[in-house]
Order: structure tokens, then C-alpha cells, then sequence
């Protein structure tokens, strides 16, 4: 019923409709990490401390409130944004600074940084600041690392311990 | 090269209205439908849980007649859909059905996109392979650069898994998969009788492709995830994934990207403006409420509504229309044969009505008495010389659809020799050629009278450049009569 014309472009084009998919499906192989390579990961989720503290109102100032609203303090709740600085062999990798989320700024700061380094030994320092107003950084971490290729490195706050951590 | 030569070129190869390129939106429905079957197979095996989620999709590879090959139906039938649907979408946009009446159409075609993308990134994270691992944390770092959403997904992948995670990967897959179905159904709301099918043999050889896919080219999993370093990837299927290695690479750009395709599509119908041919319009005189032409309006665009006496009256939605005319040849009211000096049907087309189709016929008719009759849509075959010979009466329609069948009749009877209805190569209207010949088959209302004697007229297909053809029909008719 199909003329031998139609009978091998049908197959032609079954053929290279097999083909598109069958290849387009595995290959080229995707390589986003190069050999030879490891990953660094900052990866925090830590809340800044409060901006100001806590106030105590005066009694003009309750009076002026609805009754229903008259704490006798007033604590802002904005928090600080929380600054990391990341060096790898003593050379700056990552310096970054994260506001606190929510739109009170009220949240947490994340942290979620990538970095590629080669294999192999390395020195790193950590520090992070999380206080407002204050030059130095609170937290930090300096130690030595062998990390294989392909190996992760996550670089976390342990909130309990109150310490940077290297997972 | 036009897409109209492209299509052509393959129907030479593809005969009988198979031409894959001429039913994409069809191809797209039957990969969406062995998706859904071989995703139910696949959704009571799974198990969603840290531990469990791996081992449960590696096993299939042990039974490769079943397991292996649902899994590898359902990643090649995934492939399939998102290039019919790139197809489809390109297609309509190169024909320019993306304006207009079929603005709608377009429109709710586009949330298909995004869905099917998440669909698809979203199966990949349920394997827990080494690929897995890399399409979940790559599209989890990519959300995390939107503005908005905090960040944070991608740290999940830095602490323990928990097991709720997979709970929530599955519900993503399957319920954005759910969403891909209603979409489709809300697509598909301003077409009547939409080909949700592909023609058998089309049918036959894309699901033997995939078959033999999935039987020769196995579809399996890689070594388990491992959090603890970056996945080496052996294999990549970037037919479904290419928009990951995009967003590694430049996170905002590929966002960019995306908004700005999608953006581009949603205005494509805007401009440049195209202006409509104006729209059915209902003689509410003529009109005995039937309706016919709301079953037959491809569109959607005529409905009933109640008259004050309570009978039914026919209304056309006018940014809906088409300007086909299947809703006049569908009329009892269009009739040739009524003996008022202007025929007025109960809904017809302004620019083309079945009054002034009667005065040409007439006109013509008594110029060249026995001529042989052409109805002939205006996108088919044209009048050229060697067609206009002297015996033909040219009588050019938006639509074959548009021919009220009593017209073949009455041309005989005005002492036409013959009459050809000539469609063209693959109606504008999706449905104008299959009413066509059903009504002139009797099959369909209104029906042409049985008593015309089938040797006297042709329904014929005949493409633009394809004249020679019609002029054979032509002359057959005309020999058969003597
Ligand atoms: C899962 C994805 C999709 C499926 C399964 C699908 C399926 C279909 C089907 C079955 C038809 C009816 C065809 C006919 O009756 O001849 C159709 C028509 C149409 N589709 Fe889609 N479609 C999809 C996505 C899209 C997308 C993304 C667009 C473009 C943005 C689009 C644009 C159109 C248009 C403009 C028509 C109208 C054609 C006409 O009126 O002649 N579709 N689609
Ligand atoms: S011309 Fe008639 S059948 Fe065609 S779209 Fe308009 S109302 Fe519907
Ligand atoms: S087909 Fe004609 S008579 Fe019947 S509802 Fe439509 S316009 Fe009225």
C-alpha cells in the first residue's frame, strides 16, 4: 500500500526520530564539576543579632498606646545581617553579607555559596560576624583540609554550640 | 524554507494525512497518555523514603520485560513529549495560529510549558542516583537565586535527607502531572472535536519507536546519591534537563531567559495585528433554533440562547469566530431551493453569504449552460487556465465546510453537467473537509438528498498546485455524462 518511496522515508525519519531521542537522552555526558576538582559549600541559615536593645517606656509614652498594647518595654526586632568571609590558602575566597529574611528583617540570614577548589590539601579560614557595629568577626576557624576529588566540604554555624563548623 | 514546503516535502513520504508534522498536538496527547500509564505503574512501586527510594527504582532492571520496560517507556515517552510539544508550538506559530480566534487556544497552551518542565526536572530528583542527586541540588540552587524565595532549598541537601523530602519530591512530580492534565483540558475548551488521537499508523510507529527504545537502550539507574560529594555524571538526558546546565552556568540569566521566552510567546498574538475576517452573523428571522451550528462550529463560537417566546436562538461570540462558514453550510435555513429572492440563512458569513454563493451559481450557470460546477476552498487548488476551461463554473468558499449540500443539488439542477467540491490540503478549520463529506455522504445534518445520483459530483482533495489533479476529476464528470 505505501509506495517503496514513502516506505524508506517513513523509516528514515523513524529511524532518526530513535536516534534523537535515544542520544539526546544519554549523551554528551554532563561534567559540572571538573576532574581533579572538590567543592567548598557555605551553606548557613543563622539569625543575626537583634539590631538595638530592649527599651523600657515611659509612662507618657503607655499612656499614648491602646490599653491592650501597653508592654512595658518596647524590644526592636530587627536583626542584624550576618557577614562570612571565607580564605582558602590564605587568599579571600568568599566575603559575603546576607540581610535577615522577612519584612520585618526579622528572619534569619542565609548563606549559600559554591566555590570550586582543587583536590588535594588546603588551609582554610572562616570568620563571621553577626552583631551590628562591631569591626572584628565573633566566630572564626582557621584548620587544614584534605579533601578528594568530587568531596563536599559544607562550612556550617552549629547553633548549639555557638561555633563554625566544617562538615 | 517555509514550514509549509518542510511539510510538504514529508507528505510525499507520509501519504493519507499521516504526516507526523500534520498531527503534533496529537502526537503530544499519546505520549502524555503512555506517561500517565507507565507513571501509575510506576508510582505503586516507589517508595518514598531516604533508604528505600534508590533500591526501589534500580530493581525495575531486574525485570526487564516488565519493570525495564515501563521505566524506560516512560523516560523516552518524556523525551517524545517535550519535542512534539517544542514541535507543535513552532508549528502553529509558523502557520500564524497563534492570532485571533485562536488567541485563546495559544494562550492557554503556554502554562503547559512550565509544567512540563517541572514535570519533567522533578522525575529525575525520584531515582536518588548520582543524576538525581545532581537535577535536585542544581534546581534547588537555582530557586534559591530568585528573589522572594529566601534560599534555602539547596542547604536541605548539605544536612540529612529527611525521609518527607521524597514524600514531597513525589507529590511535586505526580501533582504538577495532574496539573499538566487540567491544563491540557482547558487548552483544548475553545476547540470542538480536537484530535486528541494521531492517525493509527502514526500511532503504531511512534509507539514501536519507543518500544524498541526502551527494549534496545535500557533505561537504569546510576550509583546512589551521596551528599557527601559532587555526582560525577556518566549520562545526561538534555532533551528534559538542558535548562540545569544553563542555570549552573549563569543562574540569572537562565531565569531571564526563561521569563523572557515566555513573555515573548504570551505576546506573540498582539502583534503585528492581523486583521479578522468579520464574523457569523445570526438572522434571528431565519433562525428556527435548532442547533445545528453550534454542533458544527469548530470554535466553540455559537451558542442558544432563549428568546423572549421562549423558542431557541443561535448567537455568535464574534472574538471567537473563525470566519469559517461551517456554521452557514451546517443551517437548514441555507437551502437554495427557498423561492425568496434573497436568500437569507439564519447565520451566515457577511463577507461570503449563501445568497450571493446562489446569484454567482445562477449567473454563471446561464452564461455556460452544462458547465461542470467547482466549490472550491479558496486555500486548494486555483482557477488556473487549464482548470477555467471553458466548461467550469468556478465558485470559490472560506471553507468547504461552508457549502450547504442542497447546493450540489440545486446546481444539477439549474443544468450544471456535474459537481466537484474541492477541499484544500488540510482544512484551516480542523473539521470543515470531514463535515464536508459527511453531509454530502448523508452521514451528517443537514444531508444531501440521496435521489442526486452519486456519478454526478466528487468531493476531492486538491492542494494549491495541485490543479492538474482537479482537472482530471473534472473531466471525468464531464465524460461520464457523455
Ligand atoms: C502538553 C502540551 C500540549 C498538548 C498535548 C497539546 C495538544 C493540542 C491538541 C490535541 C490540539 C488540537 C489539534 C487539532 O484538533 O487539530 C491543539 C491545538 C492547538 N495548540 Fe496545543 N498542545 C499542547 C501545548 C501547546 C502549546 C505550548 C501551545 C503554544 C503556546 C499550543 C498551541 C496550540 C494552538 C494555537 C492550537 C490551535 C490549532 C488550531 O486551532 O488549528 N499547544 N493542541
Ligand atoms: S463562521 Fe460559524 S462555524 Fe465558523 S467559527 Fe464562526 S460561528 Fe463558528
Ligand atoms: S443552524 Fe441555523 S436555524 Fe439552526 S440554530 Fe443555527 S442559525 Fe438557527
Amino acid at each position: 500500500m505505501y509506495s517503496w518511496r514513502a516506505l524508506i522515508g517513513q523509516t528514515l525519519l523513524y529511524a532518526a526520530f530513535a536516534a534523537a531521542i535515544g542520544i539526546g537522552s544519554w549523551w554528551p555526558p554532563y561534567q559540572h564539576l571538573a576532574p581533579g576538582r572538590a567543592l567548598v559549600k557555605l551553606s548557613m541559615v543563622h539569625h543575626g543579632e537583634r539590631l538595638g536593645e530592649c527599651v523600657a517606656l515611659t509612662p507618657e509614652e503607655l499612656a499614648q498606646l491602646p490599653p491592650n498594647m501597653r508592654a512595658p518595654t518596647r524590644c526592636p526586632r530587627e536583626r542584624a545581617p550576618v557577614t562570612v568571609e571565607v580564605d582558602i590558602d590564605g587568599a579571600p575566597a568568599i566575603r559575603r553579607s546576607a540581610q535577615p529574611s522577612g519584612l520585618a528583617r526579622d528572619g534569619a540570614a542565609v548563606l549559600h555559596e559554591r566555590l570550586e577548589v582543587a583536590a588535594g590539601a588546603h588551609r582554610i579560614g572562616v570568620r563571621m560576624r553577626d552583631r551590628a557595629g562591631e569591626e572584628g568577626f565573633g566566630y572564626s576557624l582557621d584548620t587544614d583540609v584534605t579533601l578528594a576529588p568530587a568531596e563536599i566540604l559544607v562550612v556550617d554555624f552549629d547553633a548549639e554550640t555557638r561555633r563554625i563548623v566544617l562538615r | 524554507m517555509s514550514w509549509r514546503s518542510f511539510e510538504h516535502a514529508l507528505d510525499r513520504w507520509f501519504p493519507a494525512g499521516t504526516n507526523p508534522l500534520r498531527h503534533l498536538g496529537a502526537l503530544a496527547c499519546l505520549a502524555l497518555a503512555l506517561l500517565l500509564t507507565t507513571g501509575a505503574w510506576l508510582f505503586a512501586v516507589y517508595d518514598s523514603s531516604v533508604a528505600g527510594a534508590h533500591p526501589s527504582v534500580s530493581a525495575l532492571a531486574a525485570q526487564p520485560l516488565a519493570g525495564g520496560l515501563v521505566r524506560g517507556l516512560h523516560r523516552y515517552a518524556g523525551d517524545a513529549l517535550l519535542i512534539f510539544v517544542w514541535l507543535h508550538l513552532l508549528r502553529e506559530w509558523a502557520l500564524g495560529r497563534h492570532r485571533l480566534f485562536r488567541r485563546a487556544t495559544w494562550w492557554t497552551g503556554l502554562p503547559l510549558l512550565p509544567f512540563l518542565y517541572i514535570v519533567a526536572i522533578g522525575g529525575f530528583w525520584l531515582a536518588w542516583d548520582r543524576l538525581a542527586q545532581y537535577a535536585a541540588i542544581a534546581s534547588a540552587q537555582w530557586l534559591d537565586t530568585l528573589p522572594l524565595v529566601g534560599g534555602g532549598f539547596a542547604r536541605q541537601f548539605d544536612l540529612e535527607v529527611p525521609d518527607r523530602l521524597f514524600s514531597l519530591l513525589l507529590f511535586v512530580h505526580t501533582g504538577v502531572a495532574l496539573l499538566v492534565v487540567f491544563a491540557l483540558w482547558f487548552h483544548l475548551q475553545r476547540l470542538a472535536r480536537p484530535a486528541l488521537w494521531p492517525p493509527r499508523a502514526l500511532a503504531l510507529g511512534t509507539l514501536g519507536v519507543l518500544l524498541a527504545l526502551a527494549l534496545l537502550w535500557p533505561v537504569r539507574s546510576g550509583p546512589p546519591a551521596e551528599l557527601g560529594s559532587a555526582p560525577l555524571i556518566a549520562s545526561f538526558d538534555w532533551w528534559l534537563l538542558h535548562l540545569l546546565p544553563l542555570a549552573d552556568a549563569t543562574p540569572t540569566l537562565a531565569w531571564l531567559a526563561v521569563v523572557a521566552m515566555l513573555a515573548l510567546l504570551a505576546l506573540a498574538p498582539l502583534w503585528p495585528r492581523a486583521p479578522a475576517a468579520s464574523a457569523a452573523v445570526v438572522d434571528a428571522e431565519n433562525c428556527n433554533g435548532c442547533g445545528r451550528c453550534v454542533d458544527d462550529c469548530p470554535y466553540v463560537a455559537v451558542s442558544l440562547v432563549t428568546r423572549t417566546g421562549g423558542d431557541a436562538l443561535a448567537v455568535v461570540d464574534a472574538d471567537l469566530c473563525a470566519a469559517c462558514g461551517l456554521c452557514a453550510g451546517a443551517c437548514p435555513s441555507a437551502t437554495p431551493f427557498r423561492s425568496n429572492t434573497r436568500l437569507i440563512s439564519g447565520i451566515d458569513l457577511p463577507g461570503s453569504t449563501v445568497d450571493a454563493l446562489r446569484l454567482r451559481l445562477r449567473a454563471q450557470l446561464a452564461a455556460r449552460p452544462a458547465a461542470v460546477v467547482v466549490y472550491a476552498c479558496e486555500r486548494g487548488a486555483g482557477p488556473s487556465t487549464d482548470v477555467a476551461g471553458v466548461d467550469c463554473v468556478w465558485l470559490p468558499l472560506a471553507c468547504v465546510g461552508q457549502l450547504p449540500p442542497a447546493f450540489v443539488d440545486y446546481a444539477l439542477r439549474q443544468g450544471a453537467t456535474g459537481v466537484v467540491v474541492a477541499a484544500c490540503e488540510a482544512c484551516e478549520f480542523r473539521l470543515g473537509e470531514r463535515y464536508a463529506r459527511e453531509r454530502l455522504a448523508g452521514l451528517r445534518e443537514p444531508r444531501l438528498r440521496a435521489r442526486v445520483p452519486t456519478q454526478r459530483w466528487r468531493i476531492v482533495r486538491a492542494a494549491e498546485g495541485e490543479e492538474r489533479q482537479l482537472t482530471e476529476v473534472i473531466d471525468g464528470l464531464r465524460r461520464a455524462r457523455g
